[in-house]
């Protein structure tokens, strides 16, 4: 009992909610009463989600069809009946050789789904395998003072979501480093807000491209004289830049709108200034400073994708990329399996910060 | 010389062609002591007036003095009950009474300052409450907490701006008790602002109304002599207590006839009716 009450108070707690609902499911734990919520909680989602696939299927099946026949009428009109009859039956044998190159269908993209984790661990087993067969090599290249040899085989498409979530949140940290502090001053004294005023409004409509390409101006030259691939600094500054505006502007905010009774007692209390900041201006603006975290980090996901593709950073961005340029059979299906997975990450990295702010915030904000 | 003294305060707000003054000539001595109300209608200017002697602001004109020294910024040594209880809504009933005693007392050790706010939550009444944050709590509940962080401070005088404005009258009745005990005690001197002609006649000394505002200014005093200490229900039958309800009353109705006269400024509209409408009708 004491178990799944934890459990219900997590899920409750990360903004997952209906977690918890079919959890009462299986449980039997199901009331009378609860079932229309239930109905409308679980049924309801698992129903639009099943009817998407549904038309995603349709859809899917009916621009193959439209592929398949231009391909066949092609054939007809340049070659005759015999090329005609023979695409015709190519395409019914399923060979990969004239497959139409189209919207891949649900069960495809499941398909490569399962074939990129099949991927990733014959790429585990062949790195272990190599960091077994160098470790005694590299220990003695070690004490001679050389460099380790390491693996530089293919990442996989799990290794790439790492990268990407290493580049996301070092971009995120570096945001949360310039935009809170400077957010604060900027609330806090009217001469540095319109100091910084015209610049806040001229840069932060700027495009991701612009900044990866000023970022990689500055950061090439400055990282001249190294021999290591800059493109992961680059990468991750430019999604920093990219996104720290809404957390500026809304610490800005609301450092510079504390309810006047806060203050008030502030100054009947006679807090010193720095106490004022950090008990009184700080607590009260946490919400709003948290609101611009969490689209920090939203957008951060979003041009992380943009960015890496830019700069050749390994990662998300740059698989979907070379899937494009690859044009393999299975390459439409990878890039839709990466979509998902693009988002079903931005999603719970929305959670995860809704429960961050849950946790230090005194006002409580429910999941959207 | 008084305790604390208003000599001739004018507060304006904006400049120039829009500025609006709010108080004019405004003359207040307290004795050491003393409780004194002043009542006013909402909007005269009674906020100003309070945070004037606090030192939340300073007068366009005159001066205000505590102790024969000129009010310059805020001081621990007057305690504020504010309006709106203004309690810092992620700290806890304790934490909000700590910080202001630990601002009060910065030199003494944490176990002290700790002691100090278990007395004064315990005055109040909300020891059961005091690790609960201000939204758990009912409107009553966090005027107290306000009274305890105010009174926790020990200050000299305790500025209470219509601090059970917002309460019912039950409630009301149980804190003009809890405050005028808490006064009763070590005699502080109070000021406190109210809308409440009865609550003023029940707890102060002396009752002054305001006049309203713009231009608010003080009238004349009206002498509380009712033995403290009072009580309710026999106070209903004291014949001071009849005649000086009715004095103040009576002269609070007329300055607001006054105000109603006065505001029968006429507002003329412009004679204005859309063309092409009235043309259709031709």
């Amino acid at each position: 009992m004491k178990q799944s009450l934890t459990l219900g108070k997590v899920t409750k707690f990360m903004g997952l909610g209906f977690l918890s609902s079919f959890k009462d499911l299986f449980t039997g734990k199901l009331e009378k009463e609860d079932y229309k919520a239930f109905l409308r909680k679980v049924i309801v989602p698992i129903a639009s989600v099943l009817l998407f696939i549904g038309l995603w299927h349709l859809g899917a099946k009916s621009l193959y069809n439209v592929e398949a026949e231009f391909r066949i009428e092609k054939a007809l009109n340049e070659q005759g009946q015999a090329a005609a009859d023979e695409m015709a039956a190519c395409i019914a044998s399923g060979d990969i050789s004239c497959q139409p190159n189209t919207l891949p269908s649900p069960s495809q993209v499941w398909a490569s789904f399962q074939s990129l984790l099949k991927d990733h661990a014959l790429i585990s087993a062949d790195k272990a395998a190599f960091i077994e067969k160098t470790a005694a090599l590299n220990e003695k290249r070690v004490a001679e003072g050389k460099d380790a040899i390491v693996y530089t085989g293919r990442p996989s498409f799990v290794d790439q979501i790492f990268r990407s979530l290493k580049t996301v949140f070092a971009g995120f940290f570096l945001a949360l480093l310039i935009a809170v502090p400077l957010g604060i001053f900027i609330g806090l004294s009217p001469t540095l807000k319109s100091a910084f005023n015209w610049f806040i409004q001229i840069f932060k409509p700027v495009s991701p491209v612009v900044w990866y390409l000023l970022v990689f101006m500055i950061v090439k030259t400055l990282l001249i004289d190294s021999s290591e691939d800059s493109s992961f600094s680059i990468s991750f500054i430019a999604v920093g830049l990219c996104s720290m505006w809404a957390t500026l502007v809304n610490t800005s905010m609301g450092v510079s709108s504390v309810d006047k009774d806060y203050i008030n007692v502030a100054k009947v209390l006679k807090l010193g200034n720095f106490q004022k900041v950090f008990k009184v201006v700080l607590p009260s603006s946490l919400p709003l400073i948290f609101t611009g975290l969490k689209i920090t980090l939203s957008v951060a996901w979003m041009v992380l994708i943009a960015i890496e593709l830019l700069a050749q950073s390994p990662g998300l961005g740059l698989f979907v990329w070379e899937e494009f340029q690859n044009g393999a059979n299975d390459s439409n299906a990878k890039i839709i399996v990466a979509m998902f997975v693009i988002g079903i990450i931005g999603f719970l990295l929305d959670r995860l910060m809704l429960a961050i702010q849950n946790w230090v915030s005194f006002e409580k904000t429910d999941a959207i | 010389m008084a305790y604390l003294e208003l000599k001739n305060i004018y507060k304006t707000y904006g400049n120039d062609e829009n500025a609006t003054e709010v108080l004019s000539n405004i003359n207040l001595e307290i004795e050491e002591g003393e409780f004194v109300a002043i009542v006013g209608f909402t909007g005269s200017g009674k906020t100003t007036l309070v945070n004037l002697i606090n030192g939340l602001l300073e007068p366009t004109k005159g001066e205000v003095l505590f102790k024969g020294e000129p009010v310059v910024g805020t001081s621990h040594e007057r305690g504020v009950i504010f309006q709106n209880y203004s309690l810092l809504p992620w700290l806890t009933v304790g934490q909000n009474v700590y910080m202001a005693v630990k601002e009060a007392f910065p030199k003494k050790p944490k176990k002290e300052l700790n002691a100090i706010v278990a007395d004064y939550v315990d005055m109040v009444g909300l020891t059961p409450a005091i690790n609960k944050r201000p939204k758990e709590l009912s409107g009553g509940m966090r005027q107290r907490v306000s009274v305890a962080r105010a009174l926790s401070m020990k200050p000299e005088m305790i500025i209470m701006d219509e601090p059970l404005g917002a309460l019912d009258a039950l409630t009301r009745g149980t804190l003009q008790d809890e405050i005028l005990n808490i006064w009763g005690k070590d005699k502080r001197t109070a000021l406190l602002i109210t809308n409440d002609v009865d609550e003023g006649i029940y707890m102060a000394d002396r009752i002054i109304p305001l006049r309203p505002g713009p231009n608010a200014t003080l009238g004349p005093e009206f002498k509380i002599d009712i033995e403290r200490p009072r009580d309710k229900t026999l106070m209903n039958d004291n014949p001071n207590y009849k005649k000086t309800r009715n004095a103040i009353i009576e002269y609070l109705m007329d300055i607001g006839e006054e105000r109603k006269s006065q505001a029968s400024e006429e507002f003329i509209l412009p004679d204005l009716a859309p063309k092409d409408f009235v043309n259709q009708f031709k």
